[in-house]
């Protein structure tokens, strides 16, 4: 058996690592039985990216470290926001975007022939830019994602619990029944962490979740992301490298070359990729030479 | 670095601001003509308003208030019964909105959330041929396709002018604008709330329907008020297709011929009541434009706000 990622306690939902992303099961999965001990979570393997005939990501192999935080740094336009969207199938929204390569998660690929997106992503959740919490009640923000997965719980628990594991449940917990939007940005950010990790994922993306955020909430949400990672991986994009170097364990670089497809340059760990890269592009990135 | 410092020359003396007069003059003048096009709808709303309240009081002089509670509308008899005409517009809406609401609404959720921009490229410009049909054509449509095609095979005992033919051919009319009105304001939800919804995984029909519909709501209520006013105000189908005309005995069923408002009024207007006389029955015209003004009116405010306050969220 593989390590089991922990699931937050009070959850009665079924063991995570047991995944079917399947839309009918009439086989019996091999997959599972066949991870090796040492599959990531997410493992990319020659990823790219189009929307129609532009490549906007080129021919990525990365593998992402479970239980810890990667970043994905860059300058802009080189296809951060791509990558990460590509890793729960957001991109499928785009009308003409299509990934060849594969993305590996618990050893299932993502872009298998049955795969369910919606499946997908119930299990790797995703904080968008700027906060978009629904024109709901907090309350029913955080439920949405319970509720249409249809999962039979104690909702009033889970959700204290999603908001508590989000850091805003004291900030919030005398008035539930009143609209996300009107919350603070940085509230209401934590709040849609709080309705991702809701439906319990174990993989969050989260795509510059602070660039709409002052300084001060900024460093909340790192905070959180440090809380959070102990039962989650994280993936972060960020265009901030003081938040990479500060937040994140994996530094991911990518830059875009004459083609404009957004490739990788070095992965690492992050105090290596800020002290001492490898690439000549990543040090004059990293010291703000360029980008 | 250096540079040639830039230098304006100017007249000696204080400078001359008043320019010419013949232009500012000019200026005005084209401003009032401006004016007046803008004014001229304002005095033609008022004249309207006017002749109606005037003609309708006059009217209202003229007879007995009992005679506005009768067992029918006959103008001609001097039985001006509000009621069958109110009624008949409400049966001829309320059937046509039966059949516009879901349709309309349905194709506003496929063409803002399911259509690919290829169909909707495709779908959209039907939509608008449907809307441009003439009312008319509408009504024979609804006389010699809508009730022995439909109604009078699903119910028996229909009668060859009846106000359910004339209420769906109404809801024929109503659905390209329930459907454009809605599709748009499904489609000013932003973005972001629906991939907040994908990437909680959620399915297109509960995105749609959880997630954008109740955002749009607003301008959703708006559309189907829209569709209320069209279908109070439509005439011809009605006209043509309900029956009804010289008159009609109260009545609550849909099978039978009825009169509304509209057509009510068309065929005072078409009849041979025009020549003035003793009769109420040409003044009864503006009272009932009166009434369907005031109706209208009151629609197309309340959905005013609800537009307003869907442009007021994002």
């Amino acid at each position: 058996m593989t390590t089991v990622t922990p699931v937050p306690t009070g959850t009665p939902i079924e063991d995570r690592r047991t995944v079917n992303l399947r839309i009918e099961t009439t086989r019996p999965q091999p997959s599972d039985a066949l991870t090796p001990a040492s599959m990531p979570v997410l493992r990319m393997e020659s990823l790219s990216v189009y929307y129609g005939s532009f490549r906007a990501v080129r021919d990525i192999t990365l593998d992402v470290r479970t239980n810890a935080i990667t970043a994905i740094i860059g300058p802009s336009g080189c296809g951060k926001s791509t990558l990460l969207r590509a890793l729960n199938r957001m991109n499928d929204l785009v009308p003409g975007a299509r990934v060849t390569g594969k993305v590996l998660y618990h050893g299932e690929d993502l872009y298998g022939p049955r795969v369910d997106a919606v499946e997908v992503r119930r299990r790797i959740g995703m904080v968008f830019q700027k906060p978009n919490p629904f024109p709901k009640s907090i309350y029913d923000n955080v439920a949405f994602g319970p509720r249409v997965n249809g999962l039979r719980v104690d909702m009033d628990a889970l959700v204290e619990s999603s908001l508590r594991r989000a850091a805003l449940w004291d900030e919030v917990k005398d008035k539930l029944k009143q609209s996300g939007m009107a919350l603070s940005g940085g509230q209401q950010q934590r709040l849609c962490i709080a309705r991702a990790i809701a439906v319990e994922p174990d993989v969050i993306l989260m795509d510059e979740p602070c660039s709409a955020l002052d300084p001060r909430a900024t460093l909340q949400i790192e905070e959180l992301m440090m809380e959070l990672k102990r039962n989650y991986t994280i993936v972060i994009v960020t265009h901030n490298m003081q938040q990479a170097a500060r937040a994140s364990e994996e530094t991911v670089f990518l830059t875009m070359g004459e083609e404009r497809a957004g490739h990788m340059v070095e992965k690492g760990p992050t105090s290596e990729i800020f002290t001492n890269p490898k690439n000549q592009l990543t040090e004059d990135y990293v010291s703000g030479r360029f980008g | 670095m250096t540079q040639a410092p830039i230098t304006v020359s100017r007249p000696p003396g204080r400078p001359q601001l008043w320019g010419s007069a013949g232009r500012r003059h000019r200026e005005s003048a084209i401003g009032a003509v401006f004016f007046i096009a803008a004014a001229l709808s304002i005095v033609i709303s008022a004249a309207i308003v006017l002749s109606l309240v005037f003609e309708a009081a006059s009217f209202l002089a003229q007879i007995d208030l009992e005679q506005l509670r009768e067992i029918g509308w006959f103008p001609r008899r001097g039985l001006f019964d509000i009621g069958t005409v109110v009624v008949g517009s409400l049966i001829v809406t309320a059937i046509g909105m039966a059949v516009a609401t879901p349709v309309g609404l349905g194709s506003a959720i496929y063409l803002s959330e399911y259509a690919s921009p290829r169909t909707r490229r495709l779908i959209k410009p039907v939509l608008e041929i449907l809307a441009g049909i003439p009312s008319i054509v509408l009504g024979y449509f609804a006389l010699t396709v809508i009730n022995p095609q439909i109604v009078t095979q699903l119910f028996s005992g229909a009668d060859h002018f009846n106000l359910m033919a004339a209420g769906l051919a109404v809801g024929v009319l109503i659905i390209p604008l329930i459907a454009s009105v809605a599709e748009d304001a499904m489609r000013a939800v932003p973005r972001s709330l629906r991939e907040a919804s994908y990437g909680l995984g959620a399915r297109r029909i509960t995105t749609s329907v959880r997630v954008v519909f109740p955002a749009a709501i607003s301008g959703i209520v708006a559309a189907l008020i829209i569709g209320v006013s069209r279908g109070i105000g439509e005439t011809m189908v009605v006209a043509i297709a309900a029956g009804g005309t010289g008159g009609s005995l109260f009545t609550l069923d849909p099978l039978g011929p009825g009169q509304t408002v509209t057509a009510a009024m068309a065929s005072l207007a078409t009849g041979s009541d025009q020549v003035r006389g003793a009769s109420a029955a040409f003044p009864s015209l503006f009272f009932l434009g009166l009434l369907l003004f005031l109706i209208t009116l009151l629609l197309n405010m309340v959905g005013d706000v609800f537009v307003r306050r869907t442009r007021q969220r994002y």
